[in-house]
């Protein structure tokens, strides 16, 4: 579990463990006053999706309700559906380890461990993940209990921190050939069409649907 | 027990299961080729959709919504294709959308 490519994981995930322990503080700002402070840090520890906590917690806060705030966090998780079938190829194991590797999955330790053509480095994943787990539940504690610390993330640009990672891993990932820059561009259209139209999460899950180009390609091979 | 614990307790469950299933269901065996042409194509798919909606949608979704983000992810989108490295390209994004914001 910790050989050179769980280690290299780790040395990429630590710049971005920063940037999300100082979205967990603001989280932990605008969730302590909403569902309480222990709830706040609990929530982190074991949800551990960022997106999906703001959205849950905000509809709390907007007062919608515990169906409506959970329905809003599992539509921007159901991401992690099409994220697991992407990456399940590649895992090895019995299905409690493979089930376990899933829980690993955040955006970003995922895309960092796509290697393109379907394939995925799952224990590169785990070393990825590592340093995000202590510093988003950490960060939430630092919020909780120290307040404001920091100030607005958006004002240090973290929030163009993570699409800016993903471009790169897209185009230096994964667009070799034609077809997936094409699947690519689909799902960009898609997403975009789908942003004013549907709930928060949505978007992403139904660009997926893009990827279903590959079944020409299959068919050839 | 409290709306807060009860939204908790379901995001936890709901999100352990959307986690696992992939790797559960369709992990640690052979797959037919068309379908494993589609799983490779995931990636870039759920990339691209990633990066759209984080640069041009509200954070709340539904709408969208053009700020400052445009300019870094756009910042990051030239150094790219100047031949920057990942770190670099990622800082700069944060560098200008900060920037950006003062201005």
């Amino acid at each position: 579990m910790t050989g050179p490519h769980f280690r290299r994981g780790m040395r990429i995930g630590i710049p971005y463990a920063i940037a999300s322990g100082l979205l967990a503080v603001s989280f932990g700002v605008l969730a302590e006053p909403v569902i309480g402070g222990v709830a706040a840090i609990v929530m982190s520890a074991i949800v551990f999706a960022g997106s999906a906590q703001f959205a849950a917690v905000a509809v709390l806060a907007a007062g919608g309700g515990p169906a409506a705030a959970i329905v809003a966090g599992l539509l921007l998780n159901a991401r992690y559906a099409p994220m697991g079938i992407a990456l399940a190829p590649s895992l090895r194991g019995g299905p409690l380890k493979r089930a376990a590797i899933g829980q690993a999955m955040i955006d970003f330790s995922w895309a960092a461990a796509s290697r393109g053509g379907g394939r995925f480095d799952a224990p590169f994943m785990l070393g990825a993940t590592a340093p995000s787990y202590p510093a988003w539940v950490g960060g939430t504690v630092l919020g909780v209990l120290a307040g404001d610390v920091i100030g607005d993330p958006d004002a240090l640009g973290l929030d163009a921190l993570f699409p800016a990672f993903f471009l790169c891993l897209l185009v230096e990932g994964e667009l070799r050939s034609g077809l997936p820059l094409v699947v690519a561009a689909l799902g960009c259209v898609v997403a975009l069409a789908l942003i004013p139209l549907t709930p928060a999460g949505v978007p992403v899950i139904a660009a997926a649907a893009a990827a279903l180009l590959g079944l020409r390609r299959g068919a050839e091979a | 027990m409290s709306e807060a614990w009860v939204t908790i307790l379901a995001l936890t469950v709901g999100t352990a299961i959307i986690r696992a299933s992939g790797p559960v269901l369709l992990g640690g065996r052979d797959l037919p080729a068309r379908l494993q042409g589609v799983i490779a194509l995931l990636a870039p798919a759920l990339l691209a959709a990633l990066v759209a909606v984080q640069t041009f949608g509200a954070s709340e979704g539904g709408e969208y919504e053009i700020d400052a983000r445009v300019v870094g992810v756009g910042a990051a989108a030239v150094a790219l294709r100047f031949g920057g490295k990942t770190l670099s390209v990622v800082a700069i994004a944060a560098a200008a959308t900060a920037l950006a914001r003062l201005m």
